[in-house]
């Protein structure tokens, strides 16, 4: 796919450093679509762009309905952003239950458009409004644009003489095309992709088309807006970039980890909330040699991953909180035979079945102590979007190096939300060497590599060197069923030393400030955009006060220790209760606080500004 | 570890293999006495001449007495968790579908824990030989009640007598469309070995189910049917092609009256052409099912080939997709995928 150059027209414009956009609407009204267009154009025009979709639960709830409204939050900028924004400066709401849901989120004199066509008093009953708030003043301390959506986008295509459902299901496109004139946004882009998603239903091309290109007209000419804005480019490093979501990132850092380490990829999963798109992306790669696995139930799922790790393959499996409760014992015989597999985690809202589709970072601790007796297993997560690519890469280097089960720990922020993504070239990959034994002469299953003490990797299919493997406890080196006292003991320090040896072969934690100071923030996650821009904003101020981001969380960076002692006071804000300052004060004897937030939802820097002052 | 035939440099094995060849070099811990003996020695017989480099062989078991197996026999093993064996060897044999898998289950690792993975196993097809050895009772925990124990008996956990309806395990294969189904006793060995090769040269998922005596904890389960002297009357061996004929003189049959299953005795107008000749060909499962449900005493218990066809496997399906969209697509290049989607220059 060619590259598409934007150039910037002349205008009489209002310039804005950056704007947080929500869009809002019933879930049928198109809304992750229409945000996701926004975002791409976006993305193409060279903003820095971050954002934050929000799904309801349910597939359909009642048209019209509180729990039926979803969500997409745009932050575009001209300079570098890191998260979707703390409040959106402007609400697109499609009826008036999207309205109450998200005003209470809104800056104070922010723009709320609206499609006052939904306002009936149906759907203002639905809403749980007694009275019509576009009418009774509630919304005075917002500029509010209401306009008559429907009808207007129903004209727009009368010349089409499409059904009125028909015509309908095009004002997201018509709103689309509105807010790309208000914010300075070719519509190029958009029309491109409408021609290629349907290029087999000219009419609904010619529809969607249409309403695009008539909401942008119609803004233009109408008197309703006075000004028009602009976000100008953002200074990114030079290179290629592609708009990105966390789960296309991790699905393309694991085929690229199968094709450097020259192994096939296996991939075995069953649906899951936020880590299905994961399974749908693989599966269409079956040109790289992945093959994926929908087994009948999470445990399946597992077992076929590590059966595809004995027979020599990159085998991993992917799913949320309660999925890796139900794997449990599967990754326990895992570690006893030492297998590498990933097991990816889109941690969402818990417990039990909990918040499908919100946010949450509470499965740190599962993944360090969820399997009976002492089963260490070693745990990375990615930091950004973008940052999956990366971390789903590093995962496999260090599952086929030490030989053992890796928990990628990703959230449904960073797996829904996007960025853009400097595409690396394949040359600069690090690299994966995997090697299996293929020598009968000497040759012990369990037997250790003196510096990683992984055992080796014979794959069935290789003469001469048939042996057994379980999940009994085994004897150092034969790896036969041994209950001997002295070599359980031996054996269960032996797995926890191999998992410790992993902080030598990953990089060490860097400061982002300071090595220094009053306060250090220590995050892990998807917190890391909304932490890092609240620390620089306080270390504009002067603040004595750094970050660090821990990416390996098991076993830790080696210089973590040192880096805790030379702050005053360390603070961990996490999406959870306590699981990381848990972690940091039990190794470190370290008097960490913690700020924590379990919403649902990511931590806003103005939360995070404010906790760290108090601590300053 | 001793060798496993001559293989000439290239690595193509010239096979003769033997018998010891699959020994390993582990002391059976099985009862004196209990039947897992003697399936493993019908296995460690019919492996060599099956025609399979040893290192292709994988044996997947799970928890149970039964489970123990692959440590006895010299391949690849994998010893896992309960219940799971049928997951593991579905991956081991949808990764590289070039190895001969086994998977070695219980009564209560196949049907309890394991219920629902071994119908889906058996639903996909996948090419692997799944022998349950079936005694009636958990032995490994000491003689608790298992899903195919009789209706009211008494075990340390149900001392007043179990109240949970068994099932037939061949009629859970039959119902998921198992493409290959048999059933054998441990005591009759020519038979068994017969019944484990025909599973092992059959493409597609193959179920055995082996009627094995616990001595320890449900000594004398099968004993009504399988002692010598009643086996001729009391069991009816399937053969393809052949008319269904049993008893020590030959002298009784079965054919179909309306829509049921009849015993019958040769003789006063009954004659072989009436009776049921066996298909283990036909296209549905139906009469198996119906054959498989046949038990003493109303019936001669059935042995033997009850349902051998073929339809494409699940490993054969999964890779013949991958080779096709290499076919459509060509291989698959990291850098164009890196690279794909709208992508924009930053200077």
């Amino acid at each position: 796919m060619a590259t598409v150059e934007i150039e910037e027209k002349e205008k009489q414009v209002v310039e804005l450093e950056n704007v947080t956009i929500r869009f809002a609407g019933d879930s049928g009204d198109g809304m992750q679509l229409t945000g996701s267009q926004f975002t791409n154009t976006s993305a193409i025009f060279g903003n820095d762009i971050s954002t934050l979709p929000d799904f309801p639960a349910e597939i359909r709830a009642p048209a019209g309905s509180i729990p039926g409204v979803s969500g997409f939050q745009i932050n575009l900028s001209s300079r570098d952003i890191r998260t979707p924004g703390d409040e959106p400066n402007v609400l697109v709401a499609m009826n008036p239950a999207a309205l109450k849901v998200n005003l209470p989120d809104m800056e104070k004199g922010g723009i709320i458009v609206v499609n006052s066509d939904s306002f009936s008093e149906l759907n203002l009953k639905k809403a749980g409004y007694e009275r019509n708030p576009l009418e009774d003043g509630s919304l005075a301390g917002y500029r509010v644009i209401a306009i008559p959506l429907s009808d207007l986008n129903a004209n727009a295509l009368k010349s089409l003489n499409l059904g009125k459902k028909e015509a309908e299901r095009c004002k997201n496109f018509f709103a689309l095309g509105m807010m790309y004139w208000l914010y300075d946004r070719p519509v190029e882009p958009t029309l491109k992709w409408i021609r290629e998603k349907f290029q087999k239903k000219p009419q609904i091309v010619a529809a969607n088309s249409l309403a695009v290109t008539a909401g942008y007209n119609y803004a233009d000419t109408t008197e309703l807006f006075t000004t028009h804005y602009r976000v100008r480019k953002a200074a990114l490093a030079p290179g290629k970039y592609r708009n990105i979501t966390g789960n296309e990132a991790t699905a393309l850092g694991f085929i690229a980890a199968s094709q450097v380490a020259h192994r096939p990829l296996f991939y075995a999963s069953y649906p899951i909330t936020p880590a299905s798109d994961i399974l749908h992306e693989l599966s269409r790669h079956k040109n790289f040699g992945v093959k994926t696995f929908q087994a009948e139930d999470e445990i399946a799922a597992i077992g076929a991953a590590i059966g595809a790790a004995f027979t020599g393959q990159l085998a991993l499996t992917g799913t949320s909180g309660p999925g890796v409760a139900l794997k449990s014992e599967a990754i326990g015989l895992a570690v006893m035979t030492e297998l590498p597999v990933v097991i990816a985690n889109i941690q969402r809202g818990g417990p039990s079945t909990g918040l499908p589709t919100k946010t949450e970072q509470s499965d740190l601790l599962q993944a360090m102590f969820g399997r009976n007796g002492e089963c260490p297993v070693a745990i990375v997560a990615p930091a950004s979007p973008a940052d999956c690519f990366r971390m789903a890469f590093e995962a496999f280097r260090i599952a086929t190096q030490f030989m053992t089960p890796v928990f990628y720990l990703s959230d449904g922020y960073l797996g829904n939300g996007s960025e853009p993504w400097k595409i690396p070239a394949v040359n600069d990959l690090p690299k994966i060497d995997v090697k299996f034994a293929t020598n009968p002469e000497g040759f012990h299953p369990y037997s250790r590599d003196e510096a990683t003490l992984a055992r080796p990797w014979a794959v069935p299919g290789t003469p001469g060197l048939e042996h057994r493997i379980g999940g009994l406890e085994k004897q150092h080196i034969t790896g036969n069923v041994s209950y001997n006292p002295d070599n359980h003991d031996y054996m269960v320090r032996l797995r926890a030393e191999k998992i410790a040896r992993v902080a030598s072969f990953i990089p060490e934690v860097e400061v982002y400030g300071n090595p220094e100071g009053k306060v250090l923030v220590v995050g892990w996650g998807g917190t890391y955009g909304a932490i890092t821009s609240a620390v620089e904003s306080l270390q504009k101020q002067g603040g004595s006060v750094s970050s660090i981001h821990l990416r390996y969380l098991n076993p830790f960076p080696m210089n973590l220790g040192k880096i805790l002692s030379r702050f005053e006071k360390v603070l961990v804000p996490e999406l959870n209760l306590g699981q990381l300052r848990w972690l940091l004060r039990a190794r470190y004897l370290v008097d960490a606080v913690g700020f924590n937030k379990v919403k649902g939802l990511p931590f806003k820097i103005s939360e995070l500004v404010q906790e760290i002052q108090g601590l300053l | 570890m001793s060798g496993n035939g001559h293989h000439s440099d290239k690595g193509t094995a010239v096979l003769e293999l033997k018998r010891e060849d699959f020994v390993s070099d582990q002391e059976t811990r099985w009862c004196p006495g209990c039947g897992d003996y003697s399936i493993l020695a019908q296995t460690l017989k019919t492996l060599p001449d099956l025609g399979i480099p040893r290192e292709k062989f994988v044996f997947v078991s799970g928890i149970g007495c039964s489970s123990r197996f692959p440590y006895y026999v010299n391949t690849y093993g994998f010893h896992g968790i309960h219940g799971r064996a049928p997951t593991i060897a579905t991956g081991i044999k949808a990764a590289n579908p070039d190895l001969s898998v086994w998977v070695v289950t219980g009564d209560g690792d196949a049907l309890s824990i394991g219920g629902n993975h071994f119908m889906h196993a058996i639903r996909r097809n996948v090419d692997i030989n799944l022998i349950l050895f079936n005694n009636r009772i958990y032995g490994l925990t000491k003689g608790q009640y298992s899903p195919t124990s009789e209706f009211g008996k008494k075990t340390k956990s149900t001392p007043f007598g179990s109240i949970d309806y068994p099932i037939n395990p061949l009629c859970v294969a039959l119902a998921n469309e198992a493409t290959f189904v048999a059933r054998s006793i441990d005591v009759d060995v020519k038979q068994l070995a017969s019944v484990i090769t025909q599973a092992a040269k059959h493409k597609g998922i193959s179920f055995v189910e082996v009627f094995q005596n616990c001595n320890i904890f449900n000594d004398g389960a099968f004993k009504q049917f399988t002692e010598r002297e009643f086996r001729e009357d009391r069991t009816i061996n399937l053969e393809h092609g052949k008319p269904m004929i049993f008893g020590k003189n030959r002298d009784k049959g079965l054919r179909l009256d309306g829509p049921r299953l009849a015993v019958v005795q040769l003789g006063n107008g009954v004659s072989e052409s009436d009776l049921l000749v066996h298909n283990a060909a036909a296209p549905d499962p139906c009469l198996a099912f119906m054959l498989a449900r046949m038990d003493y005493p109303d019936f001669p218990v059935p042995v033997g080939v009850f349902r051998s066809v073929i339809k494409a496997t699940y490993e054969d399906l999964m890779d013949d997709q991958v080779q096709e969209s290499i076919r459509r697509m060509g291989p698959g290049n990291l850098e164009t995928l890196l690279n794909s989607g709208d992508t924009w220059l930053a200077n």
